[in-house]
């Protein structure tokens, strides 16, 4: 084994701010949840002596409660970690420094994906020797590929009994070209090959290339917050140096500050000198918010600014909107200070206050999908201790009037009245990838969900890649379970956004005794209009209590009623007798029933318990858990 | 405990309730307190329980005099139970003797006791007269067999006109009690049971919805599926037909579940549970009532009368009502009687509205009066909520 170089006087050659770039390796791992990828950054961390034995704990780089229990990677890092390689030449030991770019593992963040991949000049594609590459994974390999990064293909687990290496190496060498010998063989849980793959990076891994006296470029690839420090941006310099004490320019908002610290992590932040070409680190400004950092954006020198961003900047755009709002109303302060902290660390999530009919004061909140929209509203219960109800999630529809007037709805109860003359709603590619005998059933769900074949590919015998354009609409609402139920769980899901298209919309509104609900509006195919007023007034029968009077609820577009049911009104409520004179029985009763009224909103002449709102909008909700494991 | 200082509480009406917690058989809707047992252990028994009970009397009276709410005569007397027939009739005399000789009863006090149709001979009902009885509530609950059988009452229906009639014949008021909605009791049951009640000509008939409580039989039974559940729309029919029927025949309601012939023949002591009078409610479980404090007896019989013997009030737990609870407990029982409930200006759009929806008399609302109407008493629990929330 290498020596560990952090001892040695080598460690001088690969100092931070002072590193040659033929000397600095650039490299992230693409991974599929569940394949290993933060396991084998623990074996990396340990073998290369950044962090102790002693300090080793399971994910240590997943910082995040959430990212720990799901398993997922929500915010990427960066890595800085020492190895030595003999050259074969001289016999000496030439130091490395390596920076490893943890990236997010899910489809929400395809953005943040893209930022942190421009930051590297090599991936480790890393399989489950026992399952083969996953769509989300075959998506990332891909905007890998696109970005020419050196891509080293890695099956992980070798030590699982069902793993099958032979296999897999075929599939992998099938995708991205080569010999399936070229496929190093690794455990991350024993950390078996992992010595022989991180002599792979500093062999494979060209070495960045940038001017170091042009005016300095850094790409920002992640942006956290940190109570006690503020935002913490991480960089990749292209261009120049940054030194502490600068002011720096933020190239989008034209902002200045000033650079109160620069580092590098190892994993734990350390204080340079600055950075240099190629060079990965931190750099902290005393900025609360995220938003004046943002992913993407160059950094460079205020006093001699470049004069060019690096290209691939783009503002987040929240794609899924659904509305939040506190099971008790009194909660509504604590909920807007709760999103104005999660703010400061997501510069992705948008919120507006919205009222509802139905659910009181809340926000409409927009989010880059349906995970990012699961984990804020955990976030929200479990740090902030709120209790909360979601709307069904909707995508943005731009609806275009017959007068040419156009309107951008993001929640349908927005949706215009009047003459429409088109509505347009966003698209996306999928990828899906699955064995090859659920081909017919995947076909069946997409075609039922608005998709059209976009083109089949069979990877291996027995496995095929499906791609389809898809309305997102169709995506957001039970298609991941859909899919999931339907193939046994083996189909994985990938997708884009792909534009957007014109599309036969309609609003389906639910009346209660002739009074909008506003909460239970939605947008949907003229087609599924009638489905969709079918269920939710079955359903909101099962739970609306019967009144002293007869309660229609209806279904409609426009003002053609499509669906109705009747809750009957109620005939008898009294209660026959008082038993031996035991009224305080009755009076506790007469309390609870003061109590419960509290908890009663009124449409229109109707009293509805909030939790038949919730219990109807929760149970159509379902499945954002299993999008999150994907 | 402290109410001596409401002013005018001495000056309310007062009334006095025995329980007896014995039966023969335990019915599987009951849920009241009461056991089938003669021997219950600890000194409690049902040969005992007069003692007991006339014990409670003075520790009773001794607590009124302490309060400075003594000094009122008893206006009613009701033996609830449990099955109070099932005691020696000279047990129950004994009772009334302790609260006439301790208070003293109003020259025209009301006494009643319930009775059982299987469980009482004439020379019952001639003893229980003398004894200063003026009235008696008979279990009828149906007429119709299979009812009966549901309802594990083990009485022949054919046995109550003989009771009624031997209770006339002792001079006794009658009341018949009913029960509607049991369990596989069809519209046309019910109708003979109120049909047979009619033929009797009773002063007073109270009609129970069946109210199937959590820990009775009944209740496993129809957890269990053994038994259909009871159903609130089919006792809405029964209510409206039991009004209809009585009131053809000349019963006029005056509180949600009793209707009498004439208003002399309503019955006091119910009227002041819904009129929050004060009364003492005497034996095991039993509930008092006095000057805004309501307590409760401990519901065993054994530690019941250990407390007695003592020289303890077995009372178990004391409520002190809150101004909010007060003027809650008055709507929810001043709702349920036919002079309706006087209420205050701030009510009165409240009141138009229960009148525009059937609920409530228009024309009593018009003088401020919540007047229930036959709709507005099923759904009493609806305008009570209305009112106070």
């Amino acid at each position: 084994m290498p020596p560990i170089l952090s001892q040695s006087a080598q460690a001088d050659r690969i100092a931070p701010a002072a590193t040659p770039p033929e000397l600095l390796r650039n490299f992230c791992i693409i991974a599929h949840i569940d394949h290993g990828k933060s396991t084998l950054a623990d074996r990396m961390l340990q073998l290369t002596g950044v962090v102790e034995e002693r300090q080793m704990r399971a994910q240590y780089l997943d910082r995040m409660d959430i990212e720990r229990e799901r398993g997922i990677t929500i915010k990427s890092q960066a890595v800085r970690m020492p190895w030595g390689v003999v050259d074969e030449t001289t016999g000496e030991v030439v130091p490395y420094a390596l920076n490893m770019i943890d990236t997010p593992g899910h489809v929400d963040f395809t953005y943040e994906v893209s930022r942190s991949l421009a930051a590297c000049e090599g991936a480790v594609l890393l399989v489950d020797a026992a399952q083969g590459i996953e769509a989300q994974t075959l998506a990332n390999l891909y905007l890998a590929m696109e970005n020419d990064l050196a891509i080293i293909p890695v099956l992980n687990k070798i030590d699982l009994p069902a793993a099958q290496p032979e296999k897999y190496a075929e599939e992998l060498a099938n995708l991205i070209g080569g010999d399936p010998e070229d496929c190093l063989k690794v455990s991350g849980k024993t950390g078996e090959g992992v010595p022989a793959l991180l002599d792979r990076i500093v062999a494979e891994v060209p070495q960045p290339v940038g001017d170091p006296d042009a005016p300095a470029r850094a790409m920002i690839f992640d942006s956290v917050y940190d109570t006690y420090r503020g935002v913490v941006t991480y960089v990749r310099v292209v261009d120049g140096h940054l030194s502490p004490r600068e002011r720096i320019l933020m190239h989008s908002t034209r902002a200045t500050h000033e650079l109160l610290e620069i580092g590098v992590s190892s994993p734990e932040p350390r204080p340079t000198a600055g950075l240099g070409v190629g060079e990965v680190g931190y750099l902290i400004t005393g900025v609360k918010d995220v938003r004046q950092s943002r992913v993407g954006d160059t950094v460079t020198n205020a006093a001699k600014p470049a004069s060019e961003a690096l290209p691939g900047y783009a503002d987040p755009k929240p794609m899924v909107f659904s509305g939040l709002y506190p099971i008790d109303g009194s909660d509504y302060p604590d909920l807007r200070e709760a999103l104005d902290k999660l703010k400061l660390n997501d510069a992705a999530l948008t919120y507006e206050p919205e009222t509802s009919v139905a659910l009181g004061f809340g926000f409409r909140c927009g989010f880059l999908g349906l995970l990012h929209l699961e984990i804020v509203r955990e976030r929200l219960e479990r740090e902030f201790n709120l209790d909360l109800i979601s709307t069904a999630p909707n995508v943005v529809y731009d609806v275009t009037m017959e007068d040419g007037k156009e309107v951008v709805v993001t929640n349908p109860s927005e949706f215009p009245e009047g003459k429409i003359a088109s509505v347009r709603e966003p698209l996306v590619k999928a990828t899906l990838l699955a064995p090859s005998e659920y081909v017919g059933t995947i076909m069946e769900l997409c075609q039922s969900r608005r998709g059209s074949l976009k083109g089949m590919d069979y990877l291996s015998e027995d496995r095929v890649e499906l791609r389809y354009t898809l309305p997102l609409a169709e995506i957001i609402f039970d298609f991941f379970d859909q899919l999931k139920s339907r193939t046994r769980g083996y189909a994985t899901l990938d997708y884009e956004l792909a534009g957007d298209a014109e599309a036969n919309l309609v609003k389906v509104d639910i009346l209660l005794q002739g009074e909008t609900v506003d909460a239970f509006s939605a947008i949907v195919h003229r087609d599924k209009a009638y489905a969709y007023g079918v269920s939710m007034t079955e359903k909101l029968k099962e739970l609306i209590p019967r009144q002293q009077f007869e309660v229609p609820i209806q279904a409609a577009v426009g003002s053609r009623i499509i669906a109705r049911e009747t809750v009957r009104a109620l005939r008898k409520d009294v209660l026959a007798k008082c038993y031996g004179g035991d009224i305080s029985r009755k009076r506790k009763l007469l309390e609870k029933q003061k109590e419960g009224k509290k908890r009663m909103k009124n449409i229109g002449r109707v009293e509805v318990p909030q939790e038949a709102f919730v219990a109807a909008l929760s149970s159509d909700a379902g499945g954002g858990k299993e999008t999150a494991k994907k | 405990m402290s109410g001596a200082g409401v002013p005018g509480a001495a000056a309310t009406r007062f009334g006095v309730y025995l329980h007896v917690p014995f039966c023969s058989v335990r019915c599987g809707y009951c849920d009241f307190n009461t056991y089938t047992a003669t021997e219950l252990g600890g000194g409690a028994s049902q040969a005992s329980y007069a003692a007991s009970a006339v014990a409670e009397v003075a520790l009773a009276d001794a607590e009124l005099r302490r309060r400075g709410l003594a000094g009122r005569p008893v206006e009613t007397v009701f033996f609830g139970g449990g099955t109070p027939t099932l005691l020696p009739t000279a047990d129950l005399a004994r009772m009334l003797d302790a609260v006439d000789r301790t208070w003293g009863l109003v020259p025209d006090a009301e006494v009643t006791t319930e009775a059982n149709p299987d469980s009482v001979w004439a020379a019952d009902l001639q003893a229980l007269r003398d004894a200063g009885f003026t009235r008696v509530s008979f279990g009828m609950q149906s007429a119709v067999p299979h009812v009966l059988a549901t309802l594990d009452r083990t009485h022949d229906p054919d046995r109550v006109p003989q009771v009624v009639a031997w209770a006339r014949d002792a001079g006794l008021a009658v009341s018949l009690d009913l029960i509607y909605g049991t369990p596989g009791e069809s519209l046309d049951d019910w109708r003979r049971s109120l049909e047979a009640v009619l033929a009797l000509e009773p002063d007073h008939v109270s009609a129970y919805a069946l109210t199937i409580e959590p820990g009775t039989r009944m209740h496993t039974r129809v957890r269990r599926g053994e038994l259909p559940g009871v159903d609130g729309d089919d006792q809405a029919a029964k209510y409206e037909l039991a009004d209809t029927l009585l009131a053809e025949a000349g019963y006029g309601w005056y509180e949600i579940s009793n209707w009498a012939r004439r208003p002399e023949q309503r019955c006091r002591h119910n009227v002041a549970y819904w009129r929050s009078h004060d009364w003492w409610g005497i034996g095991p479980g039993a509930h008092s009532h006095l000057a805004g404090t309501r307590f409760w007896n401990v519901k065993h019989p054994r530690a019941y009368a250990q407390r007695v013997a003592a020289g303890e009030l077995p009372v178990a737990e004391t409520e002190q009502l809150t101004a909010e609870q007060v003027a809650d407990e008055h709507v929810l029982l001043g709702i349920r009687l036919v002079d309706g409930l006087p209420l205050g200006a701030e009510h009165r759009a409240t009141l138009h509205e229960l009148a525009a929806d059937g609920l409530v008399d228009p024309d009593a609302a018009g003088a401020g009066v919540a007047r229930l109407t036959r709709r507005g008493r099923l759904l009493a629990d609806t305008v009570v909520g209305r009112l106070v929330a």
